[in-house]
C-alpha cells in the first residue's frame, strides 16, 4: 500500500491515532514530571510542587552507581559477543546453503521467541547443576545469548541488499578475503553493525527477566529499580533513577534509528 | 589496449603471510564455513540449547516431600502436582489475560498501523515509527513502574474522574468483581491495562509491515469496480492485513504468558505462570516443578505457532 495519495484520512481514523500515540506516550512524560514532585510519600497527582533536590540525592546512592556500572560493564560484553556471534552467523548464513540452515536461524531466534522466563530458568538451572555460582559472567551469558540475534537480524538484512557484484568484482581484482572483508564487506555493513550493537547494548542494558535467574545477589540496574518498589521511603530517588534510566536508553535508540532510517525505507 | 604482458618468465614475489591464510581458506569453503559457525554453535547451541535440554529432563525428576531434596529418577510425578487445581486455575487465569491483552493489542493497534501505512506522508511516516520504536525500547521496569505511580489511588486516573466528577464510575468499575479491586493498581483490571501497554508497540509493527504490502492496485481496483471504501476494507484490506495481526499476537501472547514481573507489581496477589516458575524455583527449591511448569507455556506457544503458521503469519513477519 502506498501512501502517496491525496486521499484524506477519516476523521475516525485520525482520532483513534491520536488516542494511540498518546496511550504510548503519556507514562513517559508521568515519568518525566514524577523526578521533580515534592511529595516523597506518595504518587499524588498534581504533584504539590516541583524541585530539582532528589538530583543532588541520588548522587549520593552508591548502590545507585553500582548498580549502574554493572549494567553498563554487561551490556558492553553481551554487545561485543553479539556482535561476533551475530556477523559471522549471519555471513555463514547468507553465503552458503548447509544442512541444518534453517535450524541454526531458528536456534539463533529462540532465545527471544521463547518467554524469557524459560531461558532465565533454564540458564538459572545450568549454572546450578555446574556449581560455578553466580558472577558477572553468569549475566553476561545470559544477556550475550539474547542480543545475538539482534545483530544477526540487522546484518543479514544488510547483506542481502548488499550487491555480491563487488565482492566478486574485488575478488576478480585479486584482494585477499581479508582485504575484501575491509574495504568492501565491513564498508557495507558498518552501520548495520552500530544499530543492531546499539539495540543490542540497549535490549541488555534493560532486561530483567532473565537477569534475575542469572544474577544470584547482584544487581543490575533494572534489578535495583524493581528492588526499590518495594521501598516506598525510597521513592523520590526511585523517580530520579527512573527518568535517568528513560533518558539513557533514549539516546542510543535515536542514534540506531538514524542509522538505519535511509535502509529502513 | 595491448596484448597482455607475458609475465611467467618473472619470478613470483613470495605471497604475504595473510595472503596465504586467505587463499587457503578460500579454497576451502566448507572449512571456513565451519569456522565461522563454531562459536554460535558453541553458545547457542551447547550453552542454551544444553540448559533448555537439561530443564526438560529435570521436569522428569521429582522433589522428595520429606527430605526437601530432588530426586534423580524419571518419574512422572511432578507433572502430576503440576495439575492440581490450583495450578490449574494459574494456567488459565494466565491464558485467558493473554487472550484479552492480545485482542486488544489488536483493536488498539490497527487503526495506527493503518493510518501509518496507507495516510502518513514519508516524513510523517518516518516520526511515527520512531514514536513506535521509543516506548518499545524505553526500559521495561521504568514503564511497569510508571504505571504504578499512574493507577495508584492518589495518581493520576483517580484524579482525572475526580475532576470530571466522573468518581462514581470509577468506583462502579473498581466493585465489579473479578476485574476490580482496592485500586487500579491492586486489579486485573490495572493489570490488563499495563500488559496492554507494554506489548502494544509489538503488534503494531507487524500490522503496519503487512499493510504496506497491499498493492495500491488492488484498492482502486476495488474501488473502480464500485465497492464502497467500507467494503474495499473488509474484503480487500483486512483480509490481507490479518496475517500481520495474526504475527503481532504471537508476541503480545507469548510475552504475557512468560511475563512475572508486572503481576507482581500490579494486581492482587493471584499467581500467573510466570510467579508461580519463580517461587517454585525460588523459597520452595523445587526446581522439577518450575521446569514443568516452564514446559506449560512452551506448549501452549507450540500450538499458537502452528495455527499462527496455517494463518500465513510467518509471510507478514
Amino acid at each position: 500500500m502506498r501512501s502517496d495519495t491525496t486521499e484524506r484520512a477519516p476523521l475516525a481514523l485520525k482520532i483513534a491515532t491520536g488516542a494511540a500515540l498518546l496511550f504510548l506516550h503519556f507514562p513517559l512524560l508521568i515519568v518525566i514530571l514524577y523526578a521533580f514532585t515534592t511529595e516523597e510519600a506518595s504518587f499524588t497527582f498534581p504533584p504539590p510542587g516541583l524541585t530539582t533536590q532528589w538530583f543532588g540525592e541520588i548522587l549520593n546512592r552508591e548502590d545507585f552507581w553500582e548498580a549502574l556500572s554493572l549494567s553498563l560493564r554487561v551490556a558492553a560484553a553481551a554487545t561485543v559477543i553479539a556482535l561476533i556471534l551475530g556477523t559471522l552467523t549471519a555471513a555463514a548464513i547468507y553465503r552458503s546453503k548447509f544442512f541444518g540452515r534453517e535450524a541454526f536461524s531458528l536456534m539463533v531466534i529462540l532465545p527471544i521467541a521463547l518467554p524469557g522466563i524459560v531461558t532465565g530458568i533454564a540458564l538459572r538451572s545450568a549454572i546450578g547443576l555446574s556449581g560455578l555460582g553466580f558472577t558477572y559472567w553468569t549475566i553476561v551469558i545470559g544477556h550475550a545469548t539474547f542480543c545475538v540475534v539482534t545483530v544477526y537480524n540487522n546484518v543479514i538484512a544488510r547483506l542481502r541488499r548488499t550487491s555480491q557484484s563487488q565482492i566478486e568484482a574485488s575478488m576478480d581484482l585479486g584482494a585477499s578475503t581479508f582485504q575484501t572483508f575491509r574495504y568492501i564487506i565491513l564498508p557495507n555493513i558498518a552501520t548495520a553493525l552500530l544499530a543492531g550493537g546499539m539495540l543490542a547494548f540497549a535490549l541488555s542494558f534493560d532486561e530483567i527477566i532473565v537477569t534475575t535467574f542469572t544474577a544470584g545477589q547482584q544487581q543490575t540496574l533494572p534489578i535495583w529499580i524493581y528492588s526499590q518498589l518495594s521501598r516506598p521511603r525510597d521513592r523520590p530517588v526511585t523517580n530520579v533513577a527512573a527518568l535517568f534510566v528513560i533518558a539513557a536508553t533514549l539516546i542510543p535508540i535515536l542514534v540506531a534509528y538514524r542509522f538505519t532510517r535511509d535502509t529502513v525505507e | 589496449m595491448a596484448s597482455i604482458p607475458v609475465t611467467a618468465s618473472r619470478p613470483q614475489p613470495t605471497p604475504s603471510l595473510l595472503r596465504r591464510i586467505s587463499t587457503f581458506f578460500f579454497k576451502r569453503p566448507n572449512l571456513s564455513l565451519i569456522l565461522m559457525l563454531i562459536p554460535s554453535l558453541l553458545w547457542l547451541g551447547v550453552v542454551y540449547i544444553g540448559s533448555l535440554s537439561s530443564l526438560l529432563v529435570q521436569s522428569f525428576f521429582y522433589l522428595d516431600g520429606f527430605s526437601g531434596v530432588v530426586i534423580r529418577e524419571f518419574s512422572l510425578q511432578t507433572y502430576q502436582s503440576l495439575f492440581t487445581p490450583a495450578n490449574i486455575d494459574i494456567i488459565i487465569r494466565t491464558v485467558v489475560m493473554a487472550a484479552f491483552v492480545t485482542l486488544t493489542c489488536a483493536v488498539l493497534a490497527f487503526p495506527l498501523a493503518y493510518y501509518m501505512a496507507r495516510y502518513a506522508t514519508y516524513r510523517i511516516k518516518g516520526l511515527l515509527y520512531l514514536a513506535v520504536l521509543l516506548p518499545l525500547w524505553s526500559s521495561y521496569i521504568v514503564r511497569v513502574y510508571t504505571w504504578k505511580i499512574i493507577l495508584s489511588q492518589e495518581g493520576i486516573i483517580t484524579w482525572f474522574f475526580n475532576t470530571l466528577g466522573l468518581q462514581w464510575l470509577l468506583d462502579g468499575i473498581l466493585s465489579l468483581p473479578v476485574i476490580g479491586g482496592s485500586s487500579l493498581s491492586f486489579s486485573f483490571l490495572g493489570m490488563f491495562l499495563v500488559f496492554v501497554y507494554i506489548w502494544i508497540p509489538y503488534m503494531i509493527l507487524p500490522i503496519n509491515t503487512a499493510l504496506e504490502r497491499v498493492p495500491k492496485s488492488l484498492i482502486d481496483a476495488s474501488s473502480d469496480l464500485g465497492a464502497k471504501p467500507g467494503y474495499t476494507f473488509r474484503k480487500v484490506i483486512f483480509p490481507l492485513a490479518f496475517p500481520g495481526v495474526v504475527a503481532g499476537s504471537i508476541f503480545t501472547f507469548s510475552l504475557t504468558l512468560g511475563d512475572y514481573i508486572i503481576p507482581g507489581v500490579i494486581g492482587n496477589s493471584s499467581f500467573f505462570i510466570g510467579q508461580a516458575v519463580f517461587s517454585q524455583q525460588g523459597t520452595a527449591g523445587n526446581i522439577p516443578l518450575a521446569a514443568a511448569f516452564t514446559v506449560v507455556p512452551i506448549v501452549i506457544m507450540g500450538i499458537y505457532l502452528t495455527i499462527a503458521k496455517r494463518l500465513g503469519a510467518f509471510d507478514a513477519l
